[in-house]
């Protein structure tokens, strides 16, 4: 497990950055925390002829706050959003989800834009990004474009990311009161990549749920909205009937196919579990 | 008074271990640490498939290479190794064919290295490894156990007819009758997943031949140094004491770095053909192809009991597949052979009948891993213990009192033809019971199970094969040492040497036989300095598996301690002109026999017998140096017992088991350390606790190993380990002087059937059952109709 013979580029600034992907072309890999492609270029599954490496750029680390929400740059790491009173407050969600990926180690290293750019379906943090309906900022030769988190994810390892382009990070919306958020996912062991998992975030009022965004993860080829089941409980009471209905349609929403430690059957029916879990979570909801 | 309890004893003590602080400030050194001079790097290229004929393989490409040095292939290495046989004499009827470093023919499992290269880097190595060309005709492949001796599937040594490694049966004559008899039968299938054991230090060797003395030296990561040497000097036709094998620390063992593995028989063999050192580092990824696996098992069984719960009769039915191969020397027949002689051994069970089946299969080849064949015949026992007792209505605790073989009725005979020295199984229980609060956690579970909750005991008595004699692989032909031996040697300024024939893994081994030497000789822990793993060095012995290092080399290390202490006293008696009676040697000093009134340190002693033997009368001689050696002559094996429970939580929508308490009470013979004796229960009861929820090597249709990262392959993690209590009966054996027995196996030898009871009892009320190991969230909700 060596990696096979690679060149190594320090970008020093994003157009830095742009400069050094469109000199080396498709044979070039942007090198963030490195947790998910140090182990691939070690498989020797991954084999960039140039690793461009953009930890030098300090900007893109930056977790910002203001009028419009939280931007979370590319480079943060999962500890520092993990640990961000900001966070905790504007994005819960994100919040709640940081604690479940992986191990402490890794998440020292590991980056928001790197677990963003790989794309990996059974990934949290991409699932939180649709449901709260973040948009992606990208740099590129051509200058900078945004992709709304719902279409960035366009199936196992593969974005909306051009190649020459750099994520810089997402823009996510400022907190809405009313609005309340659930995360569960089902892991064999703490720190695994989820068997079934979903992040939540909704509108509660009076028991009622509505513009429920709940995405699952690890059930497809990228995060999955279960539109079925968002409406089968928009605007109604959150009793037994409606959870029941609820958790009945996500077997239009959901075609999960099976992996090495869940088959399909299990997925679905997992799916289910978390979901009954979710929504009675969100019944007995106290507070804003 | 003994040596045991005089005050000043360290036996009994949880003194640290004194290779704690090197290794934990970074001053170990294990294979990779070490650099050679002009020393070269390998890497194999392994087969792809589970069963193809290597019809050409150019190397032509990859010896242009940058670094490259040499490509090897099986031919290569074949015309200075000779081919090695895995089956031991006394398994009666087992064969394997003659076995290669590499192949040159046909690859027969996926992951069997099929050539190598030898480049100045590992990465050079592996850049070479991918431009070598293999022309392969894929086999048809034999890869499910269940089917290997059918007719029509592929016979992998088509001389032998069909796939059958080795058959053993049992039979007392009277198990029919019994059962026609019986009150009432239980039976059950188990299965149980092939797993491994996953080192922190891969397997890993450098191998340093110089031509100029034919002399061969090995820095090995491993359990058995001797063992190698003999190996390596037949197999590679070097004479046995120009081969050095020497072990530093080793990151861990468990059975997996104790056989005769193709790629580090190619890298010696490397190293003698190019004449230049050669490291060799097994990565993750190699590990789990082609180190051993282990536990793969199909065992039907059935047991007949009368209406007050005594046993009448256990029949069971086991197979198991081992790979293309028998590995050598210590044949992969043993695992099965095991699981047949203790499967039911802590009762009293009159009539029994067993057959045993191992088959060769297109898999990684399996070998004995820590607790060989335990957990698979405790899981089996003990699950048919409790189906009876519910059967007959009677609480599983009572079920074991009245059938565990009772603690005065030693030396008896199992039905499987075990003898028992002197066992403590109903003092265990009971300790045990006491231990977890049974009655209050039944009530608690009751209560629970009334809110929807399912809570679930499960208990495993247990026995464990420790302290073996030759009978175990001597006796069957394999050059393995079952006796064991220590040299003690006081310098001339009274620092200790102890130089003994097993050896550290980890496992603290090192404060075990300091606390033995320092205790036996009278001197203080911090002069006594250890040696162990150096075929140069050491007396000749076994090393450390089967739970033998304490129990066998400790009787060594206490047998010279004891010769040594009279000798100095003789010496002493002399010059202080008195009787080697009237004095002792505590804590270093010459002291009056049954006082603490020093006479003479013990280095004024020393200094005199080293530098001014003037002083010495004409006859004594300046010697304080002495060799014990020690076998086991009286059992084949000194069996230990204990007990285990396990408290756990199973969550009926999601099949996750949660485990919340574990208990032990282990029986290891005199604890020399408690603290590492509990280490060793609670280390072992993860290993156990990741075959029973965790750990499976899968397999596709295609005979691809697709567990082979650290992602994939789960193992037990800090998170979801239960709080684990351990207590201890002590009975030592009085086949020694010292009376340990061994304690490294047990915890993963019970903590299986332990987890699968308390699956079972949690699921108990809702009519579901578990029989399948590692019993994942699918297995459990499967047995729930829920998918």
């Amino acid at each position: 497990m060596k990696a096979p013979s690679f060149s190594y580029e320090r970008a020093e600034s994003v157009a830095n950055a742009i400069e050094l992907l469109a000199r080396h072309g498709p044979d070039a890999q942007i090198l963030a925390g490195g947790q998910s492609l140090m182990p691939m270029l070690n498989f020797r599954v991954a084999r960039p002829a140039v690793l461009v490496d953009i930890n030098p750029i300090a900007d893109l680390a930056a977790i910002r706050v203001d009028k419009k929400g939280v931007f979370i740059g590319a480079l943060a790491r999962h500890a520092d959003i993990e640990h961000s009173g900001e966070v905790a407050e504007q994005l819960p969600l994100v919040a709640a989800a940081m604690p479940q990926i992986a191990h402490p180690a890794i998440r020292n290293r590991g980056t928001f834009g790197g677990s963003c750019a790989l794309g990996d379906p059974a990934a949290e943090l991409p699932a939180c990004c649709v449901a709260l309906g973040a948009e992606f900022r990208i740099a590129g030769p051509k200058g900078e474009r945004s992709v709304p988190a719902a279409k960035f994810f366009a199936g196992v390892y593969t974005t909306a990311l051009e190649p020459g382009e750099l994520l810089l990070g997402a823009q996510f919306p400022a907190r809405q009161p009313g609005y309340v958020s659930r995360f569960l996912e089902l892991t064999r062991r703490h720190g695994d990549y989820a068997m079934v998992g979903a992040a939540a975030h909704g509108r509660l009022d009076k028991g009622r749920l509505s513009d429920l965004k709940f995405v699952y993860f690890a059930v497809g080829d990228r995060p999955i909205m279960a539109m079925g089941l968002a409406r089968a409980v928009e605007g109604k009471p959150l009793d037994a009937a409606t959870i029941d209905a609820a958790v009945a349609a996500l077997k239009d929403d959901l075609d999960p196919p099976g992996d090495l430690h869940a088959s399909s059957v299990l997925k679905r029916h997992l799916a289910g579990v978390i979901a009954r879990r979710m929504l009675n979570e969100y019944a007995t909801h106290k507070g804003a | 008074m003994t040596v045991f309890d005089a005050p000043n004893s360290y036996i009994g003590r949880s003194i640290p271990r004194p290779n704690l602080s090197r290794l934990t400030q970074g001053r170990g050194t294990f294979v990779d640490d070490i650099e050679l001079a002009r020393m070269l790097h390998a890497a194999f290229l392994r087969s792809p498939h589970a069963h193809a004929r290597i019809v050409k393989i150019d190397t032509g490409k990859a010896a242009r290479l940058p670094g490259v040095v040499r490509v090897l292939t099986g031919t290569d290495i074949a015309a200075v190794f000779k081919p090695y046989v895995g089956v031991l004499t006394h398994l009666q009827g087992m064969r394997s064919p003659p076995q290669h470093p590499m192949p040159a023919d046909v690859a027969r499992c996926q992951g069997e290295p099929v050539a190598m290269v030898v480049a100045e880097s590992r990465a050079q190595a592996e850049d070479a490894v991918e431009a070598i060309e293999v022309e392969w005709e894929e086999l048809p492949a034999a890869l499910d156990m269940e089917r290997a001796l059918e007719p029509g599937e592929p016979v992998i040594h088509p001389d032998f007819g069909n796939n059958l490694c080795w058959e053993r049966n049992i039979d007392t004559g009277g198990v029919d009758a019994a059962f026609a008899a019986a009150h009432a039968v239980v039976e059950e299938t188990f299965h149980f997943g092939r797993h491994t054991g996953v080192t922190l230090e891969p397997r890993a060797l450098i191998a340093d031949y110089s031509k100029a003395e034919e002399a061969l030296t090995v820095y090995y990561s491993g359990q058995s140094p001797h063992m190698l040497q003999g190996t390596l000097a037949s197999r590679l036709q070097v004479q046995e004491h120009k081969v050095r094998v020497v072990c530093k620390d080793v990151g861990g063992s468990f059975g997996i770095k104790i056989h005769t593995y193709g790629d580090e028989m190619a890298t010696c063999a490397a190293a003698k053909i190019l004449g230049r050192p050669i490291k060799f580092i097994a990565d993750r990824q190699e590990s789990f192809v082609a180190d051993i696996h282990a536990r793969d098992h199909r065992v039907t069984a059935r047991l007949a009991v009368d209406k007050d719960g005594h046993i009448l009769a256990l029949e069971m039915d086991d197979l198991t597949g081992i790979g293309p191969f028998s590995m050598f020397p210590r044949s992969s027949g043993v695992e099965c052979n095991q699981i047949l002689n203790l499967t039911g051994g802590p009762y009293r069970i009159p009539q029994y009948r067993a057959r045993g089946r191992v088959v060769f299969q297109n898999k990684a080849m399996m070998c004995q891993y820590r607790a060989v064949g335990h957990p698979i015949a405790v899981a089996v026992g003990e699950g048919l213990v409790d189906l009876a007792a519910a059967k007959i209505g009677m609480d599983p605790a009572e079920f074991r009192r009245r059938n565990l073989l009772p603690d005065d009725g030693y030396p008896c005979k199992s039905a499987a033809g075990m003898r028992f020295e002197g066992l403590s199984h109903q003092a265990a229980l009971a300790k045990l019971l006491k231990l977890m609060d049974y009655d209050k956690l039944r009530a608690e579970q009751a209560a629970l199970r009334k809110k929807g909750i399912y809570r679930g005991i499960g208990l495993a008595s247990m026995i464990e094969v420790t302290n073996p004699s030759p009978m175990f692989y001597g006796v069957g032909g394999a050059r393995i040492a079952a006796q064991d031996g220590c040299t003690l040697r006081l310098d001339a300024a009274a620092g200790l040497h102890c130089l003994t024939g097993v050896t550290e893994q980890g496992q603290g081994l090192e404060a075990v036989m300091t606390q033995i030497a320092a205790t036996a000789v009278g001197v203080t822990l911090a002069c006594v300095r250890m040696h162990t793993g150096d075929t140069d060095k050491t007396p000749y012995g076994g090393g450390t598996w089967a739970s033998r290092a304490t129990g066998i080399g400790g009787e060594a290390v206490l047998q010279a301690g004891i010769e040594l202490k009279r000798r100095v006293l003789e010496i002493a008696a002399r010059l202080l002109k008195t009787k080697p009676e009237e004095l002792d040697l505590v804590e270093s000093k010459i002291v009056k026999r049954g006082t603490s009134e020093q006479l003479m340190p013990l280095y004024e002693l020393t200094r005199i017998v080293y530098y001014r033997t003037n002083e010495l009368p004409d006859d004594i001689q300046p010697e304080l140096v002495v060799t014990r050696h020690y076998r086991v002559k009286d059992y084949a094996f000194v069996f230990t017992n204990g007990v285990q429970a396990s408290y756990l939580e199973v969550d009926t929508d999601t099949g996750f088991v949660r485990l919340l308490k574990h208990w032990c009470v282990e029986d290891c013979g005199r604890a020399i350390n408690p603290k590492l004796v509990d280490e060793q229960c609670r280390g072992g009861i993860v290993q156990g606790i990741g075959g029973a929820l965790y750990e499976h090597c899968i397999y596709d249709e295609r005979g691809q190993l697709v567990t082979t990262t650290m992602a994939d392959y789960l193992v037990p993690m800090p998170v979801e380990m239960p709080e684990m209590e351990i207590g201890h009966v002590e009975t030592p054996t009085q086949t020694s002087a010292l009376g340990a027995k061994g304690a490294g196996e047990a915890g993963t030898g019970g903590a299986p059937a332990a987890i699968l009871n308390a699956i079972n009892d949690a699921l108990a009320p809702l009519g579901a059952k578990v029989n399948a190991q590692p019993s994942t969230p699918e297995v459990v909700l499967k047995a729930l109709g829920k998918i």
